[in-house]
């Protein structure tokens, strides 16, 4: 794909002010913990076997909240873009009512259904003795639980957004829907998948209410790097910071590896 | 839980927005007597009392406004020595207490206002029959407990140790509210929490154990130096420890400091 | 006449829009259903296709039934043995040229490395074998053109479906692509339709035109007749005739307040039709032999090829061709009156 050639244009100021506030109320938190950070005990306080246990089970459970997202989000994107049923636009709501729920009632409502006394948690209790609150998968649930809606809307977008008569293309050269799906809609809309997927992620990593109250907080187990930082608040802000600018290299290292390679590719 | 977090950092924003402006409103006020308006920086656990007492106090004192803040002591503490303009500081430990006095935020020397003790939080009816700290290692047991870097953390530790007990809780909880609400759930079965905070929820009985009295947790009280009433703030504290005041406070299931 | 392999009454509707076309196309048929934007062509084109359920009729291809809604008969498109070009082709964007064209093959139970095989035949047919690996965004319009046309071709399908196969082309790649269609096409033992807008892509590549309109066959009939009898003023104005409904007597044709005479002979309701240029133009009324004259008044003049047509108005409204110094000579200009003439030998007259 040629690129149109790089011109030089005057930014109306209208827009770069803003645009450099906004920029800027972004990161001068970030500048705050940076300038804040002890960094002379940095290298003793990154060797405490606590932080990088914290930082595992986080990477872990985001990685494990994703694909249960992408497994679950994608198939109700592509129903809620292509299938026309009544309630559609109800569902549409209700997909998004994680994003406006404040986690920690996320995390109550997730015990109501998953916890001993559950709607589904007593009965998975006493079936299979399988009980999910204050477990790792515990964690995993309830940051997927927060973290859909940012792949269910990315996806649907994409998806409405790619042309429906591709999919015509391919019934009338034989795929049933599933072959369409698998072969078609889904290698077309992957950059929105990618993107969704990122964003899932990213918004499960930093996952805190919904995880302290669903899962608890217990170092190696359930505890991820958001609690560990709330905890470090409590007695020692320094470790607070350094926890937090972990999370955040790491994250953004990530994120930033993944853009090159995966969703910058469209 | 988280919604205290939020109002803790909305509470530093809004300090810090006075801070910027220069303490905006202290003009029209006396700058002294005990009128005005007192700024209160209270552990999340003296909620219901502090309120109570704050109501008290400005009956007592017409003219005057109590304004109450209510976070973990921890929470509070940081907001303290990032600037935050309060008159008065009650902690729920004497650990919070020293990060404000360490940083010479402290006019003076914290009196101990109340001690609170740990009980065992169970489910109304006490439906597993526990009786001490060793039942809660029984297997099958689900417990909550905070966190070490909390005051009711430190307390269970030092309380399950001087009792002999090793047990893996289920949850190392951010704070008591956090331990009782996973009772409250029936999440866990019991919860190692103050003994105030059983009195106020209905559906939860407290078991009593002696180890309790190993892990006795003092809550102090302090002017702060930087308080822009300073009468007011003594006057408050003064009313908080007088006898009308510790009634209310042992009333909600405090108990009165050594010296009282 | 033998059964045709496509045997179809399409009735569809689609809002407030009613189809009810038949058709039947012989083995081995081009057929071109021409007609206006929004006429019910595509309609006609997703119905066979099976991409739009019939609500009556019935759909037969090589005598079975795919779409019947009286016996409650459906096949999905998947299960048709039908191929189909888009207008726009839609390429799979993310496949090379080589697995869009092994698509079809390999989802009707042909292996990878057969359907690949029979993908690079057909591409090597079009002349693409170059460009096999490909992405569609890599190719020119024309060659993505006949990419989809092998994509379609590899199904063995028994019906063909084109939908304005060149329309997205620029007028010096339509010329090539539409003479290698044709041969393609030429080559394809099942049926074809070719659904299109553009009367000369009809008349190269179809054996016979379907002209619809408003959602129903208007005419039908090899290229030789509808372009010398047409019976509508969209075909007329396709095939640039003069086209004029009246009343027939013999060799005398009344339309509204002028009876022309005509080579001819018809009676009753009939159609007169005669190209612009038949009409001459004069200042005056002219002496002698024409007998079809008439006085008209200059509504428009614009280029026409090397001529100028000249919309007239009058009894009758016509066009006319001119040629650029006739017209100088005339003078002609918009409400300008003039004296039309057409001869009797230049007209067409036939049935209504």
């Amino acid at each position: 794909m040629t690129r149109p050639a790089r011109r030089r244009q005057r930014v109306p100021l209208a827009l770069l002010l803003p645009a450099g506030l906004g920029l800027l109320f972004l990161v001068l938190p970030l500048a705050g913990l940076l300038v804040r950070a002890p960094w002379t005990t940095l290298p003793r306080r990154l060797a405490q076997p606590g932080v990088l246990t914290a930082l595992r089970l986080s990477l872990e459970t985001a990685t494990a909240a994703t694909l249960l997202c992408v497994a679950l989000g994608v198939p109700l994107a592509w129903l809620l873009a292509r299938v026309e049923f009544p309630g559609r636009r109800l569902v549409r709501a209700l997909v998004t009512v994680p994003l406006v729920l404040p986690p920690v009632v996320g995390g109550v409502a997730l015990l109501l259904v998953f916890g001993r006394r559950g709607l589904l948690g007593s009965w998975l209790d006493t079936t299979f003795g399988v009980s999910l609150p204050f477990t790792t998968a515990g964690v995993v649930l309830a940051e997927a639980f927060v973290a859909m809606p940012f792949l269910v809307i990315a996806v649907e977008g994409a998806l409405r957004g790619a042309d429906p008569r591709y999919e015509e293309a391919a019934a009338t050269l034989g795929a049933g829907r599933w072959t369409t799906f698998t072969r078609v809609t889904l290698p077309l809309v992957a950059p929105g998948v990618a993107a969704g997927a990122v964003l899932c992620w990213a918004r499960a990593l930093g996952e805190f209410g919904a995880t302290i109250t669903f899962a608890g907080n217990y170092p190696g187990r359930t505890q991820t790097m958001p609690l560990a930082v709330y905890l470090a608040l409590e007695t020692d802000v320094q470790a607070a910071i350094v926890l937090s600018l972990i999370l955040l290299t790491v994250s953004v290292a990530i994120l930033a590896g993944l853009r090159d390679r995966w969703v910058g590719t469209a | 839980m988280t919604a205290r977090w939020i109002r803790a950092a909305l509470a530093g924003v809004a300090a810090l927005s006075l801070a910027l402006t220069g303490c905006g409103g202290a003009d029209d006020e006396p700058s002294a007597g005990t009128g005005g308006r007192v700024t209160v920086f209270a552990a999340a656990s003296l909620t219901e009392t502090f309120t109570k007492l704050g109501k008290d106090y400005e009956a007592a004192h017409p003219g005057t406004k109590v304004v109450l803040n209510f976070a973990g002591s921890s929470a509070l503490a940081t907001q303290i020595t990032q600037g935050a303009p309060a008159d008065v500081f009650a902690a729920a430990s004497p650990a919070t207490m020293t990060t404000v006095t360490d940083a010479g935020d402290a006019a003076g020397t914290p009196a101990v206002l109340v001690r609170n003790q740990l009980v065992i939080a169970v489910p109304k009816g006490n439906p597993d029959r526990v009786a001490g700290l060793a039942d809660l290692a029984r297997p099958g047991v689900k417990v909550a407990l905070c966190a070490e870097q909390v005051p009711c953390g430190t307390a269970a530790r030092t309380a399950l140790a001087a009792a002999g007990v090793r047990l893996t809780p289920a949850t190392l909880e951010q704070d008591v509210k956090g331990a009782l609400a996973k009772v409250k759930l029936g999440e866990v079965d019991a919860a190692l929490v103050y003994r105030t905070d059983v009195r106020a929820a209905a559906e939860l009985d407290a078991v009593e154990f002696p180890e309790s009295a190993r892990a006795v947790n003092d809550y102090p009280i302090v002017v702060l130096k930087h308080a822009g009433n300073p009468a007011g703030a003594r006057a408050f504290v003064d009313h908080v420890r007088s006898d009308a005041g510790l009634a209310v406070l042992t009333a909600a299931g405090f108990q009165a400091p050594p010296n009282r | 006449m033998t059964a045709p392999l496509l045997d179809a009454h399409l009735v569809a509707d689609r809002g407030a829009f009613h189809l009810d076309v038949r058709l039947r196309i012989a083995a081995g048929e081009t057929v071109a259903l021409l007609g206006p934007n929004g006429a019910g062509k595509t309609t006609a084109l997703r119905a066979l296709a099976g991409l739009h359920p019939l609500s009556a009729g019935h759909l037969t291809l090589g005598g079975v039934d795919l779409d019947r809604p009286g016996r409650r008969v459906w096949t999905p498109p998947e299960r048709r043995p039908v191929g189909v070009v888009f207008q726009d082709y839609l390429l799979f964007p993310h496949l090379s040229a080589r697995d869009n064209v092994a698509f079809g093959p390999r989802r009707r139970g042909a292996d990878r490395r057969t359907a690949r095989a029979r993908a690079d035949g057909w591409l090597d047919r079009v002349g693409l074998a170059g460009q096999a690996r490909h992405k569609p965004r890599q190719l020119s319009g024309g060659q993505a053109q006949r990419v989809a046309l092998a994509r379609a071709l590899a199904v063995e399908p028994t019906l063909l479906l084109l939908d304005e196969p060149l329309a997205a082309l620029d007028a010096r790649t339509r010329l090539d692509t539409r003479a290698e269609l044709q041969r393609h096409l030429g080559a394809h033992p099942g049926a074809t339709l070719l659904v299109t807008h553009d009367p000369l892509d009809a008349l190269v590549l179809a054996d016979r035109l379907v002209i619809v309109e408003h959602g129903r066959v208007v005419q039908e009939g090899d290229a030789a007749t509808v372009t010398a009898r047409p019976r509508t003023d969209y075909v007329a104005r396709l095939v640039g005739l003069n086209l004029h409904r009246g009343h027939a007597d013999g060799h005398a044709v009344t339309v509204g307040g002028l009876t022309l005479t005509t080579a001819d002979t018809v009676h009753g309701d009939a159609f007169v039709a005669f190209p612009p240029a038949a009409v001459a133009l004069h200042r005056g009324r002219p002496d002698g032999s024409p007998r079809n004259v008439w006085p008209a008044t200059v509504t428009g003049v614009q280029r026409h090829g090397d001529n100028l047509r000249v919309q007239l108005a009058g009894p009758v409204d016509v066009a006319a061709d001119v040629t650029p110094a006739a017209a100088a000579q005339l003078g002609l200009r918009p409400g300008q009156p003039v004296w039309a003439a057409v001869k009797a030998a230049e007209t067409r007259a036939y049935p209504a």
